[in-house]
């Protein structure tokens, strides 16, 4: 008994020491050397491997950095300190004063304000929704509120409230995931800077707009008037602010938009 | 000779399907199964692991393990072979085969390195390898029986599990009641497809 017991012992010293070898010698022949820089890089990025730079993850987009293809500014998340902090590694120069951008959903309909034709039942995800009937909401260019955006977040930025998707611009890093869920093409990209938004995207003549949403945008030019020239911009019968010439906020004041479509998103 | 072949073929992938019918490898079936791509990627990696650790441990099993041993030292006598040791020996031999064909895959092929990728080093845990070679060895079977039993083993799970995450990509847009959500009705849904496979059991006898 004794002898197979020492004989076992042999044996699995003998596998290890050849399994050893084996796995040392091969990780020597066929090493593949690794630019250390991409670790470092790697370091610096956020990690959330949300995909907002076109990127497979993070440290796909540290590959790319370093191999040349990508700049470190095309991480929409990182702060500016690391991106210096990664071009410093890679000995590159930056360029200052990037305005952080953030999405905004520019609806205002939620169940209170928005007119609803029917129920709706079925799967819970909005490009779902819109497949039948266009959505159950009056208005056919609104939110419909059932959070294919809000998933879609990795940062846990949207809300849904009382039927209707919000941004939550603190929370927001900018990676534009949401953008490409929304059917209805409701999220924009804005800067940060700017807290003064049109509520409504409804290109539909006055009218026919206020009949199913009660905080549309009727086209009364208000806010257009009051604003110097191309800081708000008429579409038809919808305004838009100029996020490049942005409106002062105190605009909504003395516009006074009579169906508070034009709001301030600080104040609140 | 060829029926043989082909009754082996069809009994390993679909009558004994490891995954299905003999329960090994649950971890990557439910794991991996959410969504059909990383499902395909285990699928190639697990068929490639399945055959050469099959092979490499048959190889052992057959020329080491259950050699007989017969011989004298001083004036002990040691007789026996070592077949009980079979565990042991595999565990370590697939888990460095993996690493040796990670490593090796990185340098000769680095696309097929770039689609296994993450799933290679996984398979070091999958059960269902090790089972393989535990059948091999239990059976004992020659080499080109072992390596094609190998083969057919990883396409059985590759089967399962494709099938398995196609249900539960549909399953994710079907409505499924409160208390069913998430892993329960995948447990259940399992379930049902393993009754669905015993349905083959007629097929080889």
């Amino acid at each position: 008994m004794l002898d197979l017991v020492i004989l076992s012992a042999v044996l699995v010293v003998c596998m290890g020491i050849v399994l050893g070898l084996t796995i040392g010698i091969v990780a020597k022949v066929f090493e593949v050397k690794q630019d250390e820089r991409i670790e470092l890089v790697e370091e610096e990025l956020p990690g959330a491997n949300c995909g907002g730079c076109g990127f497979a993850g993070c440290s796909d987009f540290a590959k790319a950095i370093v191999g040349g293809t990508a700049t470190p500014d095309q991480c929409p998340v990182c702060a500016e300190e690391s991106v210096e902090k990664i071009s410093k590694i890679l000995g590159l120069e930056t360029e200052p004063n990037k305005v952080k951008k953030v999405a905004v959903v520019l609806c205002g309909g939620d169940k209170n304000n928005a007119k609803f034709e029917a129920g709706y039942n079925g799967i819970n995800d909005c490009k779902s929704a819109v497949l039948i009937g266009s959505g159950v909401k009056g208005c056919k260019y609104g939110c419909l509120g059932l959070g294919t955006c809000a998933r879609a977040c990795p940062f846990n930025a949207i809300e849904i409230k009382n039927g209707l998707a919000v941004v939550h611009p603190e929370l927001c890093v900018g990676c534009g995931k949401c953008i490409e869920t929304c059917p209805r093409n409701l999220i924009k990209f804005v800067p940060e800077t700017v807290r003064i938004h049109v509520f409504c995207n409804s290109p539909e003549k006055g009218p026919a707009k206020k009949k199913v949403c009660s905080v549309a945008c009727i086209g009364c030019r208000k806010c257009w008037k009051n604003a110097e020239e191309n800081q708000i911009i008429m579409k038809g019968f919808l305004a838009r602010v100029n996020y490049d010439f942005p409106p002062p906020p105190e605009i909504v004041e003395a516009a006074g938009c009579p169906t508070g479509c034009l709001r301030r998103t600080d104040g609140d | 000779m060829s029926q043989e072949w082909l009754a082996i073929t069809i009994g390993t992938i679909l009558v004994n399907n490891f995954v299905l019918s003999k329960f090994l490898g649950i971890c990557p079936f439910l794991g991996v199964s959410r969504k059909l791509g990383p499902a395909l990627g285990m699928s190639g990696a697990v068929i490639f692991v399945m055959t050469i650790a099959s092979f490499f441990a048959s190889i052992i099993n057959n020329f080491i393990l259950t050699a007989d041993i017969s011989f004298t030292i001083g004036s002990y006598h040691i007789a026996g072979n070592l077949i009980f040791m079979k565990t042991l020996v595999f565990i370590a031999v697939i888990a460095s085969l993996v690493q040796v064909v990670e490593l090796s895959l990185q340098k000769l092929s680095p696309p097929l390195y770039a689609s296994l990728g993450i799933y290679l080093p996984l398979i070091t845990t999958n059960c269902a390898v090790m089972g393989c070679a535990l059948e091999n060895a239990k059976t004992g079977r020659g080499i080109l029986y072992s390596t094609v039993f190998g083969f057919c083993t990883g396409i059985g799970f590759a089967i399962a599990l494709i099938l398995f995450a196609s249900l539960r990509e549909k399953l994710d847009l079907a409505k499924v009641p409160k208390p069913f959500e998430g892993m329960a009705i995948a447990l259940v849904t399992a379930g049902i497809l393993a009754m669905g496979f015993t349905g083959f059991s007629a097929l080889v006898k």
